[in-house]
Protein backbone atom coordinates (compact mmCIF):
# COMPACT_ATOMS: atom_id res chain seq x y z
CA UNK A 1 0.00 0.00 0.00
CA UNK A 2 2.59 2.21 0.87
CA UNK A 3 4.79 1.47 -1.83
CA UNK A 4 1.84 2.09 -4.42
CA UNK A 5 1.19 5.77 -2.55
CA UNK A 6 5.12 6.43 -2.87
CA UNK A 7 4.93 5.91 -6.40
CA UNK A 8 1.82 7.92 -7.19
CA UNK A 9 3.74 10.24 -5.51
CA UNK A 10 7.04 10.02 -7.14
CA UNK A 11 5.02 10.49 -10.88
CA UNK A 12 2.84 13.14 -9.37
CA UNK A 13 5.86 14.39 -8.42
CA UNK A 14 7.56 14.24 -12.34
CA UNK A 15 4.50 15.25 -13.68
CA UNK A 16 4.82 18.67 -11.83
CA UNK A 17 8.11 19.34 -12.73
CA UNK A 18 7.26 18.57 -16.60
CA UNK A 19 4.21 20.64 -16.56
CA UNK A 20 6.53 23.61 -14.80
CA UNK A 21 9.62 22.81 -17.71
CA UNK A 22 6.47 23.78 -19.97
CA UNK A 23 5.02 26.96 -17.71
CA UNK A 24 3.92 29.51 -20.10
CA UNK A 25 2.29 26.78 -22.49
CA UNK A 26 0.50 24.93 -19.61
CA UNK A 27 0.08 27.82 -17.73
CA UNK A 28 -2.26 29.81 -20.16
CA UNK A 29 -4.02 25.95 -20.94
CA UNK A 30 -5.04 26.19 -17.13
CA UNK A 31 -5.85 29.83 -17.41
CA UNK A 32 -8.41 29.04 -20.67
CA UNK A 33 -9.89 25.75 -19.00
CA UNK A 34 -10.76 27.59 -15.87
CA UNK A 35 -12.13 30.53 -17.83
CA UNK A 36 -14.44 28.15 -19.91
CA UNK A 37 -15.54 26.35 -16.56
CA UNK A 38 -15.97 29.55 -14.88
CA UNK A 39 -18.34 31.16 -17.67
CA UNK A 40 -20.71 27.53 -17.53
CA UNK A 41 -20.48 27.12 -13.72
CA UNK A 42 -21.63 30.72 -13.37
CA UNK A 43 -23.87 30.60 -15.85
CA UNK A 44 -25.45 27.40 -13.86
CA UNK A 45 -25.53 28.89 -11.08
CA UNK A 46 -27.11 32.12 -12.21
CA UNK A 47 -30.02 30.73 -14.26
CA UNK A 48 -30.47 28.16 -11.32
CA UNK A 49 -30.83 30.68 -8.39
CA UNK A 50 -32.67 32.88 -10.60
CA UNK A 51 -35.54 29.84 -11.42
CA UNK A 52 -35.73 29.14 -7.80
CA UNK A 53 -35.94 32.65 -6.88
CA UNK A 54 -38.90 33.11 -9.62
CA UNK A 55 -40.87 29.88 -8.45
CA UNK A 56 -40.34 31.29 -4.57
CA UNK A 57 -42.07 34.72 -5.75
CA UNK A 58 -44.77 33.73 -8.44
CA UNK A 59 -46.13 31.94 -5.48
CA UNK A 60 -47.51 35.16 -4.66
CA UNK A 61 -48.85 35.84 -8.18
CA UNK A 62 -52.75 35.80 -8.79
CA UNK A 63 -54.19 32.65 -9.65
CA UNK A 64 -55.33 33.98 -12.97
CA UNK A 65 -54.94 37.49 -14.81
CA UNK A 66 -57.42 38.36 -17.48
CA UNK A 67 -56.76 40.84 -19.77
CA UNK A 68 -58.67 42.18 -23.05
CA UNK A 69 -57.45 42.26 -26.33
CA UNK A 70 -58.40 45.55 -28.88
CA UNK A 71 -57.32 44.90 -32.62
CA UNK A 72 -54.55 42.68 -31.21
CA UNK A 73 -53.16 44.42 -28.78
CA UNK A 74 -53.74 44.71 -24.88
CA UNK A 75 -57.09 47.38 -23.78
CA UNK A 76 -58.32 48.64 -20.23
CA UNK A 77 -61.13 46.00 -19.14
CA UNK A 78 -63.99 47.91 -18.04
CA UNK A 79 -65.19 46.87 -14.31
CA UNK A 80 -68.62 45.17 -15.62
CA UNK A 81 -66.21 42.48 -16.62
CA UNK A 82 -65.05 42.23 -12.93
CA UNK A 83 -68.72 41.98 -11.76
CA UNK A 84 -70.10 39.39 -14.16
CA UNK A 85 -66.13 37.02 -13.98
CA UNK A 86 -67.03 37.69 -9.95
CA UNK A 87 -70.33 35.75 -10.34
CA UNK A 88 -68.80 32.42 -12.56
CA UNK A 89 -69.07 29.47 -10.10
CA UNK A 90 -65.50 28.94 -8.99
CA UNK A 91 -64.19 32.22 -8.69
CA UNK A 92 -63.53 33.72 -5.25
CA UNK A 93 -62.42 37.10 -5.75
CA UNK A 94 -61.78 39.49 -8.84
CA UNK A 95 -59.30 42.43 -8.20
CA UNK A 96 -59.05 45.31 -10.84
CA UNK A 97 -55.44 46.20 -10.91
CA UNK A 98 -54.56 49.12 -11.52
CA UNK A 99 -50.39 48.92 -13.54
CA UNK A 100 -48.56 51.18 -15.82
CA UNK A 101 -45.11 52.48 -16.80
CA UNK A 102 -44.03 56.17 -16.51
CA UNK A 103 -40.71 57.58 -18.41
CA UNK A 104 -38.89 59.60 -16.50
CA UNK A 105 -37.35 62.22 -18.78
CA UNK A 106 -35.18 63.90 -15.95
CA UNK A 107 -32.86 60.46 -15.76
CA UNK A 108 -34.20 58.06 -18.92
CA UNK A 109 -35.50 55.63 -16.80
CA UNK A 110 -38.95 53.36 -16.97
CA UNK A 111 -41.00 52.65 -13.98
CA UNK A 112 -43.66 50.74 -13.11
CA UNK A 113 -46.72 52.39 -11.22
CA UNK A 114 -49.21 49.90 -9.71
CA UNK A 115 -51.82 51.13 -6.95
CA UNK A 116 -52.00 48.89 -3.41
CA UNK A 117 -54.69 49.33 -1.38
CA UNK A 118 -53.15 47.74 1.93
CA UNK A 119 -54.44 49.28 4.44
CA UNK A 120 -51.39 47.79 6.58
CA UNK A 121 -48.60 49.38 4.55
CA UNK A 122 -47.11 52.56 5.53
CA UNK A 123 -49.05 55.81 4.10
CA UNK A 124 -47.79 57.69 1.17
CA UNK A 125 -45.93 56.11 -1.96
CA UNK A 126 -43.61 53.30 -1.58
CA UNK A 127 -40.77 53.00 -4.25
CA UNK A 128 -37.79 50.26 -4.88
CA UNK A 129 -34.57 50.53 -3.60
CA UNK A 130 -32.65 50.81 -6.66
CA UNK A 131 -35.13 53.60 -7.73
CA UNK A 132 -34.10 55.41 -4.46
CA UNK A 133 -30.74 54.84 -5.32
CA UNK A 134 -30.93 56.37 -8.94
CA UNK A 135 -33.03 59.45 -8.25
CA UNK A 136 -31.16 59.76 -4.78
CA UNK A 137 -35.00 59.56 -2.56
CA UNK A 138 -35.47 59.06 1.20
CA UNK A 139 -38.20 58.40 3.47
CA UNK A 140 -40.08 61.91 3.51
CA UNK A 141 -38.73 63.65 0.25
CA UNK A 142 -41.01 64.03 -2.78
CA UNK A 143 -41.25 62.77 -5.78
CA UNK A 144 -42.56 65.32 -8.71
CA UNK A 145 -43.94 63.15 -11.78
CA UNK A 146 -45.39 64.90 -14.98
CA UNK A 147 -49.03 63.80 -15.28
CA UNK A 148 -50.62 62.92 -18.67
CA UNK A 149 -52.24 66.57 -18.64
CA UNK A 150 -48.94 68.00 -17.90
CA UNK A 151 -49.67 69.01 -14.20
CA UNK A 152 -47.04 68.22 -11.73
CA UNK A 153 -48.13 65.17 -9.05
CA UNK A 154 -46.03 65.42 -6.39
CA UNK A 155 -45.84 61.86 -4.46
CA UNK A 156 -44.59 61.85 -0.69
CA UNK A 157 -42.16 58.90 -0.29
CA UNK A 158 -43.63 56.88 3.01
CA UNK A 159 -41.53 54.03 2.48
CA UNK A 160 -38.55 52.24 0.38
CA UNK A 161 -38.30 48.75 -0.39
CA UNK A 162 -35.75 46.71 1.51
CA UNK A 163 -32.99 46.04 -1.93
CA UNK A 164 -33.10 42.57 -1.30
CA UNK A 165 -36.40 42.81 -2.90
CA UNK A 166 -35.07 44.44 -6.12
CA UNK A 167 -35.69 41.39 -8.01
CA UNK A 168 -39.81 42.44 -7.89
CA UNK A 169 -39.87 45.75 -6.96
CA UNK A 170 -36.25 47.89 -8.17
CA UNK A 171 -38.19 49.93 -10.48
CA UNK A 172 -41.60 50.05 -8.64
CA UNK A 173 -43.66 52.70 -7.01
CA UNK A 174 -46.77 52.38 -5.54
CA UNK A 175 -49.09 54.77 -5.37
CA UNK A 176 -52.70 54.82 -4.39
CA UNK A 177 -55.80 54.26 -7.39
CA UNK A 178 -56.64 58.62 -6.73
CA UNK A 179 -53.59 59.48 -8.07
CA UNK A 180 -53.10 56.42 -10.49
CA UNK A 181 -55.55 57.99 -11.99
CA UNK A 182 -54.73 61.65 -11.78
CA UNK A 183 -50.69 60.56 -13.25
CA UNK A 184 -52.67 58.89 -16.36
CA UNK A 185 -55.55 60.66 -16.88
CA UNK A 186 -56.94 57.41 -16.30
CA UNK A 187 -60.26 56.29 -16.89
CA UNK A 188 -62.94 56.00 -14.43
CA UNK A 189 -64.48 52.74 -14.54
CA UNK A 190 -61.41 51.06 -15.95
CA UNK A 191 -58.66 48.44 -15.16
CA UNK A 192 -55.28 47.36 -16.68
CA UNK A 193 -56.41 43.64 -16.26
CA UNK A 194 -58.09 41.47 -13.74
CA UNK A 195 -56.76 39.54 -11.10
CA UNK A 196 -58.72 36.46 -10.33
CA UNK A 197 -58.52 34.17 -7.48
CA UNK A 198 -60.01 30.76 -8.14
CA UNK A 199 -61.28 28.34 -5.07
CA UNK A 200 -60.00 25.40 -6.28
CA UNK A 201 -57.20 25.63 -8.24
CA UNK A 202 -57.88 22.33 -10.81
CA UNK A 203 -60.54 24.47 -11.69
CA UNK A 204 -58.66 27.19 -13.01
CA UNK A 205 -58.75 25.52 -17.06
CA UNK A 206 -62.55 25.47 -16.70
CA UNK A 207 -63.01 29.35 -14.77
CA UNK A 208 -60.59 30.30 -18.08
CA UNK A 209 -62.36 28.23 -20.49
CA UNK A 210 -65.54 30.15 -19.06
CA UNK A 211 -64.21 33.71 -19.10
CA UNK A 212 -63.07 33.12 -22.50
CA UNK A 213 -66.58 31.77 -23.71
CA UNK A 214 -68.46 34.88 -22.38
CA UNK A 215 -65.65 37.68 -22.85
CA UNK A 216 -64.13 36.54 -26.62
CA UNK A 217 -62.29 39.58 -26.58
CA UNK A 218 -60.62 38.38 -22.87
CA UNK A 219 -57.52 36.68 -22.52
CA UNK A 220 -56.94 34.40 -19.49
CA UNK A 221 -53.39 33.60 -18.61
CA UNK A 222 -53.03 31.27 -16.10
CA UNK A 223 -50.62 31.19 -12.79
CA UNK A 224 -48.84 27.84 -14.08
CA UNK A 225 -48.67 29.34 -17.70
CA UNK A 226 -46.63 32.56 -15.62
CA UNK A 227 -44.81 30.51 -13.55
CA UNK A 228 -43.72 28.17 -16.72
CA UNK A 229 -42.68 31.61 -18.67
CA UNK A 230 -40.20 31.99 -15.92
CA UNK A 231 -38.83 28.41 -15.87
CA UNK A 232 -38.17 28.26 -19.81
CA UNK A 233 -36.91 32.23 -19.62
CA UNK A 234 -33.37 31.93 -19.57
CA UNK A 235 -33.31 28.51 -21.61
CA UNK A 236 -30.95 27.27 -23.23
CA UNK A 237 -32.46 27.53 -26.87
CA UNK A 238 -33.37 30.45 -25.78
CA UNK A 239 -30.53 33.78 -26.95
CA UNK A 240 -27.35 34.66 -27.48
CA UNK A 241 -26.19 33.40 -24.21
CA UNK A 242 -25.47 29.85 -25.85
CA UNK A 243 -24.17 31.61 -29.38
CA UNK A 244 -21.31 33.33 -27.44
CA UNK A 245 -20.46 30.36 -24.95
CA UNK A 246 -21.00 27.73 -27.98
CA UNK A 247 -18.17 29.78 -29.61
CA UNK A 248 -16.03 29.93 -26.65
CA UNK A 249 -16.32 26.00 -25.62
CA UNK A 250 -15.95 24.92 -29.48
CA UNK A 251 -12.35 27.37 -29.26
CA UNK A 252 -11.35 25.65 -25.91
CA UNK A 253 -12.22 22.04 -27.45
CA UNK A 254 -10.09 22.88 -30.43
CA UNK A 255 -7.47 24.41 -28.48
CA UNK A 256 -7.49 21.40 -25.76
CA UNK A 257 -7.74 18.54 -28.42
CA UNK A 258 -4.23 19.52 -30.32
CA UNK A 259 -2.86 20.04 -27.09
CA UNK A 260 -3.85 16.83 -25.39
CA UNK A 261 -3.97 14.92 -28.74
CA UNK A 262 -0.89 15.81 -30.70
CA UNK A 263 2.43 14.84 -28.79
CA UNK A 264 5.03 17.22 -29.43
CA UNK A 265 8.62 15.75 -30.97
CA UNK A 266 9.74 16.95 -27.13
CA UNK A 267 7.27 14.75 -25.55
CA UNK A 268 7.86 11.78 -27.58
CA UNK A 269 11.50 11.81 -26.69
CA UNK A 270 10.91 12.10 -23.46
CA UNK A 271 8.84 8.86 -23.59
CA UNK A 272 11.82 7.34 -25.61
CA UNK A 273 14.11 8.33 -22.40
CA UNK A 274 11.63 7.30 -19.84
CA UNK A 275 11.31 4.32 -21.26
CA UNK A 276 14.76 3.55 -21.91
CA UNK A 277 16.11 4.14 -18.69
CA UNK A 278 13.43 1.38 -17.18
CA UNK A 279 9.70 3.00 -16.95
CA UNK A 280 6.66 0.79 -18.00
CA UNK A 281 4.51 1.78 -19.72
CA UNK A 282 2.00 1.72 -17.56
CA UNK A 283 4.32 4.59 -15.68
CA UNK A 284 4.36 6.47 -18.60
CA UNK A 285 0.29 6.00 -19.12
CA UNK A 286 0.38 7.01 -15.29
CA UNK A 287 2.35 10.02 -15.57
CA UNK A 288 0.21 11.78 -18.75
CA UNK A 289 -2.84 10.74 -16.37
CA UNK A 290 -1.87 12.48 -13.47
CA UNK A 291 -0.96 15.48 -16.34
CA UNK A 292 -4.72 15.43 -17.46
CA UNK A 293 -6.13 15.40 -14.21
CA UNK A 294 -3.70 18.08 -12.83
CA UNK A 295 -4.79 20.51 -15.37
CA UNK A 296 -8.55 19.50 -15.55
CA UNK A 297 -9.09 18.84 -11.97
CA UNK A 298 -7.67 22.40 -10.47
CA UNK A 299 -9.63 24.19 -13.25
CA UNK A 300 -12.43 22.51 -12.88
CA UNK A 301 -12.50 22.78 -8.72
CA UNK A 302 -11.17 26.61 -8.97
CA UNK A 303 -13.51 27.60 -11.82
CA UNK A 304 -16.54 26.25 -9.77
CA UNK A 305 -15.26 27.58 -6.31
CA UNK A 306 -15.03 31.10 -8.38
CA UNK A 307 -18.08 30.59 -10.47
CA UNK A 308 -19.45 30.51 -7.04
CA UNK A 309 -17.92 33.51 -5.39
CA UNK A 310 -19.05 35.44 -8.69
CA UNK A 311 -22.86 34.51 -9.11
CA UNK A 312 -23.78 34.61 -4.98
CA UNK A 313 -21.60 36.87 -3.38
CA UNK A 314 -19.93 39.50 -6.07
CA UNK A 315 -23.65 39.33 -7.65
CA UNK A 316 -23.02 37.91 -11.11
CA UNK A 317 -20.97 41.13 -12.06
CA UNK A 318 -20.47 40.11 -15.63
CA UNK A 319 -23.92 38.76 -16.52
CA UNK A 320 -25.62 41.48 -15.00
CA UNK A 321 -23.92 43.76 -17.55
CA UNK A 322 -25.93 41.78 -20.18
CA UNK A 323 -28.95 41.69 -18.27
CA UNK A 324 -29.31 45.52 -17.90
CA UNK A 325 -28.73 46.48 -21.47
CA UNK A 326 -30.30 49.53 -21.92
CA UNK A 327 -32.42 49.85 -18.94
CA UNK A 328 -31.57 53.06 -16.54
CA UNK A 329 -32.64 51.26 -13.68
CA UNK A 330 -31.62 47.52 -12.80
CA UNK A 331 -31.86 45.17 -9.91
CA UNK A 332 -28.58 44.42 -7.91
CA UNK A 333 -28.95 40.45 -8.44
CA UNK A 334 -28.59 39.17 -4.42
CA UNK A 335 -29.46 35.50 -5.26
CA UNK A 336 -30.17 33.08 -2.55
CA UNK A 337 -27.61 30.27 -3.35
CA UNK A 338 -28.79 26.93 -5.26
CA UNK A 339 -25.93 24.08 -5.97
CA UNK A 340 -27.33 21.80 -8.37
CA UNK A 341 -25.27 18.42 -7.71
CA UNK A 342 -26.74 16.88 -10.52
CA UNK A 343 -25.56 20.18 -12.92
CA UNK A 344 -21.83 20.27 -11.75
CA UNK A 345 -22.17 15.99 -12.21
CA UNK A 346 -22.89 16.94 -16.00
CA UNK A 347 -19.77 19.60 -16.31
CA UNK A 348 -17.03 17.56 -14.41
CA UNK A 349 -17.92 14.56 -17.30
CA UNK A 350 -18.05 17.30 -19.97
CA UNK A 351 -14.86 19.05 -19.20
CA UNK A 352 -12.51 16.41 -16.80
CA UNK A 353 -13.05 13.40 -18.28
CA UNK A 354 -12.77 13.89 -22.15
CA UNK A 355 -9.50 16.01 -21.68
CA UNK A 356 -8.11 13.40 -19.42
CA UNK A 357 -8.88 10.54 -21.66
CA UNK A 358 -7.79 12.68 -24.66
CA UNK A 359 -3.98 13.29 -22.70
CA UNK A 360 -3.51 9.61 -22.38
CA UNK A 361 -4.58 7.55 -25.60
CA UNK A 362 -2.21 9.26 -27.86
CA UNK A 363 0.54 8.39 -25.11
CA UNK A 364 -0.56 5.26 -25.03
CA UNK A 365 0.18 4.98 -28.56
CA UNK A 366 3.92 6.65 -28.67
CA UNK A 367 4.55 4.49 -25.33
CA UNK A 368 3.96 1.28 -26.91
CA UNK A 369 6.75 1.70 -29.70
CA UNK A 370 10.03 0.93 -29.40
CA UNK A 371 12.01 3.60 -26.96
CA UNK A 372 14.85 3.76 -29.80
CA UNK A 373 11.99 4.74 -32.29
CA UNK A 374 10.44 7.20 -30.22
CA UNK A 375 13.21 9.11 -29.29
CA UNK A 376 14.49 9.22 -33.33
CA UNK A 377 11.10 10.42 -33.99
CA UNK B 1 8.40 19.50 1.64
CA UNK B 2 7.77 17.95 -1.67
CA UNK B 3 6.36 19.14 -4.54
CA UNK B 4 3.30 16.85 -4.98
CA UNK B 5 2.61 16.97 -1.25
CA UNK B 6 2.07 20.65 -1.58
CA UNK B 7 -0.36 20.00 -4.88
CA UNK B 8 -2.14 17.45 -2.83
CA UNK B 9 -2.85 20.05 0.35
CA UNK B 10 -3.67 22.64 -2.33
CA UNK B 11 -6.04 20.60 -4.17
CA UNK B 12 -7.49 19.21 -0.45
CA UNK B 13 -8.22 22.70 0.27
CA UNK B 14 -10.20 23.75 -2.92
CA UNK B 15 -11.88 20.84 -2.54
CA UNK B 16 -13.09 21.07 0.78
CA UNK B 17 -14.43 24.69 -0.37
CA UNK B 18 -15.96 23.00 -3.06
CA UNK B 19 -17.43 20.45 -1.05
CA UNK B 20 -18.34 23.07 1.40
CA UNK B 21 -20.68 24.93 -1.41
CA UNK B 22 -23.80 23.10 -1.28
CA UNK B 23 -23.78 23.32 2.79
CA UNK B 24 -23.85 27.31 2.59
CA UNK B 25 -25.96 26.87 0.12
CA UNK B 26 -28.80 25.40 2.27
CA UNK B 27 -27.97 27.66 5.26
CA UNK B 28 -28.51 30.38 3.13
CA UNK B 29 -31.93 29.08 1.91
CA UNK B 30 -33.05 28.74 5.24
CA UNK B 31 -32.09 32.14 6.04
CA UNK B 32 -33.22 33.68 2.81
CA UNK B 33 -35.31 37.22 3.31
CA UNK B 34 -39.21 36.98 3.21
CA UNK B 35 -40.86 39.46 0.99
CA UNK B 36 -42.38 42.51 2.71
CA UNK B 37 -45.96 41.98 3.39
CA UNK B 38 -46.70 44.62 1.24
CA UNK B 39 -44.90 43.19 -1.68
CA UNK B 40 -46.82 39.90 -1.41
CA UNK B 41 -50.33 41.75 -1.28
CA UNK B 42 -49.24 43.48 -4.46
CA UNK B 43 -49.43 40.02 -6.51
CA UNK B 44 -46.57 40.58 -9.18
CA UNK B 45 -46.41 38.65 -11.98
CA UNK B 46 -42.67 39.56 -13.10
CA UNK B 47 -39.37 39.64 -11.89
CA UNK B 48 -37.65 42.68 -12.28
CA UNK B 49 -34.77 41.38 -14.57
CA UNK B 50 -34.46 44.38 -16.96
CA UNK B 51 -36.72 47.91 -16.99
CA UNK B 52 -35.66 48.71 -20.45
CA UNK B 53 -38.78 47.28 -22.84
CA UNK B 54 -41.97 46.79 -21.57
CA UNK B 55 -41.89 42.98 -22.96
CA UNK B 56 -39.29 42.38 -20.98
CA UNK B 57 -40.04 44.14 -17.78
CA UNK B 58 -43.47 41.96 -17.88
CA UNK B 59 -42.68 39.02 -19.98
CA UNK B 60 -45.22 36.50 -18.48
CA UNK B 61 -48.16 39.19 -19.81
CA UNK B 62 -46.73 40.64 -23.00
CA UNK B 63 -47.52 38.87 -26.41
CA UNK B 64 -44.99 36.86 -28.64
CA UNK B 65 -45.42 39.69 -30.88
CA UNK B 66 -45.07 42.56 -28.78
CA UNK B 67 -41.72 43.38 -29.55
CA UNK B 68 -42.99 44.20 -33.37
CA UNK B 69 -46.20 46.04 -32.36
CA UNK B 70 -44.78 49.14 -31.98
CA UNK B 71 -45.23 50.38 -35.84
CA UNK B 72 -45.24 48.71 -39.00
CA UNK B 73 -42.23 46.96 -39.27
CA UNK B 74 -40.91 47.87 -36.04
CA UNK B 75 -37.90 45.66 -35.23
CA UNK B 76 -36.93 44.26 -31.77
CA UNK B 77 -33.42 46.25 -30.83
CA UNK B 78 -33.23 46.40 -27.26
CA UNK B 79 -30.62 44.45 -26.26
CA UNK B 80 -32.38 41.83 -23.06
CA UNK B 81 -34.99 41.20 -26.10
CA UNK B 82 -31.95 38.69 -27.20
CA UNK B 83 -31.95 37.00 -23.30
CA UNK B 84 -35.77 37.46 -22.27
CA UNK B 85 -38.34 34.97 -24.24
CA UNK B 86 -41.31 37.00 -24.30
CA UNK B 87 -44.67 34.99 -23.80
CA UNK B 88 -44.51 30.83 -23.83
CA UNK B 89 -44.82 28.68 -26.62
CA UNK B 90 -48.49 27.10 -26.38
CA UNK B 91 -50.56 29.69 -24.89
CA UNK B 92 -53.15 31.17 -27.12
CA UNK B 93 -52.02 34.44 -28.24
CA UNK B 94 -54.85 35.75 -30.59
Amino acid sequence: MKRAVERHLNILEFTLASLLRRRAKNLALLAMYLLVIFMLASLQFFVTALKREAALILTDAPDMVVQRLTAGRQDLVPDRYAAEIAKIKGVSAVRSRLWGYYYDALNGANYTIMTGDDSAAPPGTAIGAALAKSRNLQVGDLLPLISYDKSPVMLEIGSIFPSSSDLVAADLIVISPVEFQQLFNFPDGQATDLAVTVRNPKELPTVAAKIASQFPDSRPILKSEIQRTYQSIFDWRGGMTLMVLASALLSFIIFAWDKATGLSAEERKEIGILKSIGWETSDVLLLKFWEGLVISLTAFLLGVVLAYGHVFFLSAPLFAQALKGWSVIYPRFQLVPVVNAYQLAVLFFLTVVPYTTATVIPCWRAATIDPDAAMRY
Amino acid sequence: MRRSIQFLLFTAVILTVFLLLPLHARNAQQHRAAPTRQLQNLHVTDLCLATEARYTRHPAVADRHTPFQEHPLALEHFPTGALILPNLPGRDTK
